[in-house]
């Protein structure tokens, strides 16, 4: 199985997810520069933390022109799984790959801390060894990662059951005073209808390690090896995907 | 043309152009003076330090790169080069806070990729006025976020640092920056310009008008005009550091490169000038080829222009379009804008006309060099008294409570943990990106920063600190005690300290008071890098740190890295368990001159700071390290701000709740029965260190401590959820440790949140 990673020019997370994918969990793993347009045979892509263009506009916004973009949607609209890790979760809404946008934080500040979050939703690529209800205590690092969506969207998003991951206390409640950012009903992580294409503000590459203090975030990686396994005895094979739409460069 | 007035602007004495004359045969052109002020300006030049700063200790068989490049570097094992510095940015700052804060940041990265390394963390030292005051906390905020914002995108964490509020600081902050990297050892590039014809280039941001002067800025003091100095300060653009810093590092990686240096102070003058003389070359260049931000820019102005993130490099001949590809993937161009020469010149053409011309000799090597008078400052002999007997009526109600705390060591207790400098920073670091980069074993707010390095077992932890009230008191023992705490901080948390830099933060230099306090400080950090065998591979210089004619406290700080050879042995200062041992390593005295407890409770900073024993310290931090190793202390805290009740407060915080329960020796001081058990509890006494350790390893600890000549006694247990202390067989103190956590944690919001109320 082969991790792609994606490098925009400000990626500031791609070596810790490579660090993740291949040091620690044994995965083939390559980057994908951002000018590049073929996702050299990979099963899964991950678009990792960062400012990928220095985010002076809006976080993600300049993101979803760089060549590479186009053959990572043609992926996940093939069903390919894609992981959108902080600023990759900001690329992904705004490559309407996702629904929704990001705010500044309430209190308009950075904050880099642990968070503990309630797996909503297992039937993802990245939720899929996770227990319903699971409490995960995993760091986050955002100066915006105030989910936000119209009333409309967001009653479709969870009537859709795409929240994946809620900001919660210790014991799995919601409370509005452990949400660290003000993200409307504590949504930390979000998939698409197709359930494939996940984007989640906490950073699950940072905790892997009992080292780093921690290692909830395997849980994530552990997924999609299962995922994988899974589809691998199917017909769909996720390489089989990788290729042809590296096979469709224009 | 060139009359007082010009000089004065440009900060230069009629004595110095009178030798700028000599050296040139002739009057130099407005260029030449620009390009002179600027080389000359203390900033530059340590003019008036450097008489001092060559008695420093800078050698040992670890120092790979000593003083004089743009960062130093030693040898940490496995065929790597820790390489770091410390730098200040404080006047830019307090102009702007924001932009000064950021820019500080963006220099001290480029120092550290200029010589190969990636880097891998930054720390910081802090020194803002009273928080009581509207006008720190917005510096703060800006000056935090400053460094949040340029730390942040540039994904390079800040894994620690200290600060301090007091009101010496409250017109002048002190934003010092440390950042290291990681190089192969034998890969240290360095900012050298060689071989006649090679072609030098510029590559980063283009050339604005921004910053024009910020060296000379930087050495003088200020006034009530300074904001109308704000042009002089630069706007950072971390994204284009980034992408600096990626390409820097891919074209180091062939051997295109002769030599490189970023463009910090003194921009291309300075670049041109100092990568000349060390490769003992000329460098010539046409400022029509600089890429400019801005439409009619003069040569003088592009020559002393500060814009951000820029960098020149020296490449071989023939090698130049590799050079030129790498930049290009990374959506830079490397502009050729001159070439090395044989003649030793730094000569300035514009359109092909030469317009200036000056040896980079009188530029640098002859630049001006003062040994400015120095004589003892009137106010330390009274500072230093301290009448212990006289002072007990003196206390100041407890902040926040009408009460005085008279014999309540559980109110005194609370007031020191609610004081900003010892409370909890995490108001603070949290906005700091502190984990990117998947390396930080050991949290900020835990102790040293530490990281581990990929790819193999060891790690580095690394601590800045500085004492200022103590400098103030006593400059020599002060600075002393500042590397020693430094060194300390890294001993506990496993780490073997191996060398140091310093960013030595003073007032104006042409009083003979504040050259005093400096000269002696450099001799304390000599003293104490010597016999902790911590030579000092670096560091920065500044002066003219006052305001309105009001300096600063003397503020030497100190950066000290070590290794540890098993990442995961890093200790840290929480308590891990219930049931586990409390040791002392070493031995208190009750000093409370220039602590913080006389500063909080009773308002004073007198006295004369904590004796330290450098031998005695050596061997506290050797034990440290071993019991690291040998895996026997399972939390090991440095005692310094607010003495061992406050150290060992901070040992339960942060844990599941874990309290404590020990008993101290009493002491005597004074006629003031409880003066001297605060002296006890809160008494600053240098090289101590609470560790706790399993109860079947108390023996083993007690030995080795024994056989390296450390005093070390059992002070009692962790578990349960109090703080109870006994001083000389008394409860004094008996707090719940969640409320003496809640005080210590919140302190800080408190100040913020109640200007949203």
């Amino acid at each position: 199985m082969k991790f792609g990673i994606v490098v925009f020019p400000g990626s500031n997370c791609d070596e810790d997810a490579l660090h993740a994918a291949r040091d620690l969990f044994g995965h083939d793993a390559d980057y994908l520069w951002h000018k590049d347009t073929d996702l050299k045979s990979a099963d899964v892509v991950i678009l990792p933390g960062g400012f990928a263009h220095g985010d002076y506009l809006r976080t993600g916004a300049m993101a979803r022109f760089s060549p590479i973009m186009g053959p990572v949607r043609a992926f996940a609209e093939r069903g390919g799984p894609v992981l959108g890790i902080c600023n990759g979760f900001q690329i992904l809404l705004e490559s309407g790959l996702l629904p929704g946008a990001m705010l500044r934080n309430k209190g308009l500040k950075y904050r880099c801390e642990h968070v503990h979050l309630r797996v909503e939703q297992i039937d993802t690529p990245f939720t899929a060894a996770a227990t319903r209800g699971q409490i995960l205590r995993i760091p986050i690092g955002h100066g915006e990662g105030n989910y936000f969506a119209p009333p409309e969207t967001l009653q479709q998003i969870e009537a859709n059951r795409q929240v994946v991951l809620r900001y919660t206390d210790p014991n799995g409640r919601i409370d509005e005073s452990w949400n660290p950012n003000g993200s409307v009903n504590g949504i930390a992580g979000l998939c698409n209808e197709a359930r494939n294409v996940v984007g989640m503000m906490p950073h699950p590459e940072r905790a892997c390690e009992p080292l780093l203090g921690g290692v909830d975030g395997r849980v994530i990686f552990d997924s999609i090896v299962l995922t994988m396994r899974a589809a691998g005895s199917r017909e769909l094979q996720p390489s089989a995907v990788g290729a042809s739409v590296s096979g469709e460069r224009s | 043309m060139i009359d007082a007035k010009v000089l004065e602007r440009h900060g230069l004495t009629k004595d110095e152009y009178d030798r700028i004359v000599g050296f040139m045969g002739r009057e130099p052109n407005l260029t030449e003076l620009g390009i002179f002020s600027v080389m000359w300006s203390e900033h530059c030049s340590y003019k008036s330090s450097r008489v001092h700063l060559k008695t420093l200790p800078t050698e040992g068989p670890q120092v790979l790169q000593g003083p004089g490049e743009n960062a130093g570097a030693v040898d940490i094992g496995e065929g790597l080069a820790a390489v770091f510095k410390i730098e200040s940015h404080n006047h830019p700052s307090f102009i702007e806070p924001y932009q000064g804060a950021a820019t500080g940041v963006g220099g001290i990265i480029r120092d550290i990729f200029t010589m190969g390394a990636r880097p891998i963390a930054l720390l910081n030292s802090l020194r803002f006025g009273d928080l009581d005051s509207p006008g720190t906390r917005r510096l703060l905020e800006g000056v935090v976020a400053g460094i949040a914002g340029y730390g942040n995108s540039i994904g390079i964490p800040t894994v620690g640092g200290e600060i301090v509020f007091e009101g010496s600081y409250g017109g002048n902050p002190l934003v010092n920056v440390f950042c290291l990297g990681i190089a192969k050892a034998s890969d240290i590039i360095k900012g050298v310009a060689s071989g006649v014809g090679n072609g030098v280039y510029y590559v980063g941001a283009k050339t604005g008008r921004d910053g024009i002067h910020g060296a000379t800025m930087a050495s003088a003091e200020f006034d009530d005009k300074s904001a109308e100095k704000r042009p002089a300060v630069q706007v950072g653009d971390p994204f284009m550091e980034k992408l600096l810093l990626e390409a820097c590092l891919e074209v180091m990686q062939t051997d295109a490169l002769i030599g490189i240096q970023d463009m910090g102070a003194a921009g291309l003058t300075c670049s041109t000038t100092e990568m000349g003389s060390r490769g003992g070359a000329g460098v010539e260049i046409d400022v029509s080829l600089v890429p400019q931000r801005e439409t009619g820019m003069t040569p003088y102005e592009i020559m002393l222009s500060e814009s951000q993130e820029r960098m020149l490099l020296v490449a071989k001949q023939g090698r130049e379009d590799e050079v030129e590809r790498i930049f290009e993937k990374w959506d830079l161009h490397a502009v050729r804008i001159g070439h090395v020469t044989d003649d030793g010149m730094l000569r300035v053409k514009e359109r092909g006309v030469v317009v200036a011309e000056i040896p980079n000799r009188a530029l640098t090597d002859e630049a001006p060099l003062y040994r400015r008078p120095m004589t003892e400052p009137e106010y330390l002999r009274e500072a230093q008294q301290l009448d212990l007997d006289a002072i007990g009526s003196s206390e100041k109600p407890v902040p926040g409570t009408r009460a005085s705390h008279r014999g309540d060591q559980n109110t005194a207790l609370l007031a020191m943990l609610a004081s900003p400098t010892i409370a909890s920073k995490k108001w603070i670091y949290r906005q700091y990106d502190h984990m990117v980069r998947t390396n930080t074993i050991n949290m900020p707010g835990l102790g040293a920063g530490a990281v581990r390095i990929k790819g193999t077992d060891i790690g580095l932890a690394m601590s800045v600190d500085g004492n200022g009230r103590h400098c103030y008191l006593d400059p020599y023992r002060g600075a002393m005690l500042a590397v020693a705490e430094a060194a300390r901080n890294v001993a506990c948390s496993g780490a073997r300290p191996l060398a140091a830099t310093n960013c030595l933060n003073f007032g104006n230099p042409e009083r003979p008071g504040i050259m005093w306090q400096f000269a002696k400080a450099v001799e304390g950090i000599g003293a104490a890098c010597r016999a902790l065998d911590v030579p000092i591979t670096g560091g920065n210089v500044s002066l003219y740190n006052e305001t309105d004619g009001k300096a600063i406290y003397p503020t030497p700080t100190i950066g000290v890295v070590g290794v540890l050879t098993h990442a995961d042995r890093i200790v840290g200062r929480r308590f891990q368990e219930s049931g586990d041992v409390i040791l002392l390593l070493g031995e208190g005295r009750g000093e409370l001159g220039g602590s913080e407890y006389l500063k909080v409770m009773h308002d004073l900073v007198r006295g004369v700071p904590p004796r330290l024993e450098l031998d005695a310290e050596r061997a506290l931090q050797a034990l440290l390290v071993t019991l690291a190793d040998d895996r026997l202390m399972r939390s090991a805290h440095d005692c310094s701000d607010g003495g061992l009740a406050v150290t060992v407060a901070e040992c339960a915080f942060d844990t599941v709740g874990i309290g404590a329960e020990i008993s101290i020796d009493g002491t005597t001081v004074s006629r003031d029965e409880t003066l001297n058990i605060a002296a006890a509890l809160f008494g600053e006494s240098a090289s101590r260190v609470v560790v706790s350790v399993v109860p079947d390893q108390v023996t083993s600890v007690l030995r080795l401590a024994a056989g390296a000549g450390v005093p070390a006694r059992v002070m009692g247990q962790t578990g349960g959820s109090r703080l109870r202390i006994a001083v000389a067989g008394d409860i004094v103190i008996d707090q719940s440790v969640d409320e003496a956590e809640r005080v210590w944690s919140t302190a800080i919001d408190r100040y913020f949140a109640q200007r949203v109320a």
